[in-house]
């Protein structure tokens, strides 16, 4: 239980998948101008990235690796994560029309957001058992959320009392707000220890 | 030989290219790709191995994708793709491992993330389902080395600041302290914010808000 416990804070706060791995940045600066948007497109990863995991280490320990052909396994996630992206898109559509509609286009890029495919690679990576994938998958997606929320409240302050050069604007300066908080979060270190 | 090479110049394939390598340079101006980007830059050997290996990635699904663009239905497309791009990534990860187990060691699951490199499926999509397999091909290639001079070009400042050495030779005057900083993310967040900003000045790209 314990250990669970020290995955999750891992997960979230030393070793965050966006702030420490640097992953899934691309929806993390498009998505980074607005809280509201953020906020759902966290919620969405954490569904998806947990999903996947929970469905990636069956197959990948019962049937990929008895069958010896590991080798396949990029290909067999991607598939995995690409139909539940599709199967999240659907269920969005019926119930929750008005958040499918502030995502525009970038629901159905969560298939190429990095998160959800390294959570699965480093869940091969470090031999998690099954409910550890888990609770490291759930834990990862929340870390996530946590970044790119702090990042786009930020921004979002900023964008109206700063005047930001010209070259800077947008990506830019996300890149910089997101460059501190790193930082501040490198302040968690040494406070769990995971292989 | 200089009519040649004005031939060349002036051929389609090559502008195709020289787009690719800074008009549409998929790092600054589209901004794609970004998380390997940051994720390996901290050697340049790292950056090096990532550049090839995307630029390969890029050209060989170019190819596929090319050559099988009148048979891939619509609605399929995305998946098809994915699949195309996953069997040449496990191609680069197999070659590493063989050859440069050092290095696969050290960017270790990121090179699976070459799958997820908006990069590839953007090309893919936006270039290669609609063009000859020669200009597809050109493209990836423009494309690839535009991707890989930037990751250099940052590597080169976060491994000569944060090691001392480029390429593991020593660069830096003896007295100098490692700014570790620069070898952890919040040094590759600066890096290439800083960049974005001097090349985003000079080309004249203005985000849209």
């Amino acid at each position: 239980m314990g250990n669970l416990l020290t995955i999750f804070i891992a997960a979230v706060f030393t070793h965050n998948i966006a702030l420490t791995y640097l992953l899934g940045m691309c929806p993390f600066i498009a998505l980074s101008k607005s809280f509201k948007t953020a906020f759902g497109m966290g919620i969405a990863v954490i569904f998806v990235v947990t999903l996947t995991a929970a469905i990636n280490w069956p197959i990948y320990h019962l049937i990929l690796v008895p069958a010896g052909c590991e080798l396949i396994y990029y290909i067999v996630f991607i598939i995995v994560i690409a139909a539940s992206v599709q199967l999240v898109e659907m269920i969005m559509e019926k119930f929750f029309v008005v958040l499918q509609a502030s995502f525009g286009i970038f629901l159905p890029l969560i298939t190429v957001n990095c998160t959800v495919l390294a959570v699965s690679l480093f869940m091969v990576l470090r031999s998690y058992s099954y409910l550890a994938t888990i609770v490291f998958a759930f834990g990862s997606a929340v870390g996530w959320m946590l970044a790119i929320l702090i990042v786009a409240a930020i921004n979002e302050k900023l964008r109206l009392v700063s005047d930001i050069p010209k070259g800077l604007r947008g990506p830019g300066i996300i890149m910089i707000i997101a460059g501190i908080i790193a930082l501040a979060f490198l302040g968690f270190g040494g406070m769990v220890r995971i292989q | 030989m200089a009519k040649n090479i004005k031939k060349l110049l002036r051929a389609k394939g090559f502008k195709v290219m020289m787009i690719g390598l800074w008009r549409d340079n998929p790092v600054f101006c589209m901004l794609l790709g970004i998380c390997s980007g940051l994720a390996v830059t901290n050697k340049v050997e790292n950056a090096i191995a990532m550049g090839a290996g995307v630029t390969f990635v890029l050209i060989f699904t170019a190819l596929t994708i090319s050559a099988l663009r009148n048979f891939i239905p619509a609605r399929v497309r995305i998946i098809t793709y994915m699949i195309a791009i996953a069997s040449f990534v496990i191609i680069v990860d197999r070659f590493l491992q063989a050859f440069y187990p050092v290095i696969r060691e050290a960017i270790g699951p990121y090179v699976g993330l070459i799958i997820t490199n908006c990069i590839i499926m953007g090309r893919a999509e936006a270039f290669a389902s609609k063009n000859k397999i020669t200009h597809s091909m050109m493209d990836g290639l423009g494309v690839g080395l535009g991707y890989s001079y930037t990751l250099v070009i940052i590597a080169i400042v976060r491994e000569s600041l944060g090691f001392g050495t480029i390429l593991g030779f020593r660069v830096m005057p003896d007295g100098w302290t490692n700014w570790v900083m620069m070898a952890m993310a919040p040094g590759a967040f600066f890096v290439l914010s800083i960049y974005l900003w001097i090349t985003r000045t000079i080309a004249g790209v203005e985000s849209k808000e």
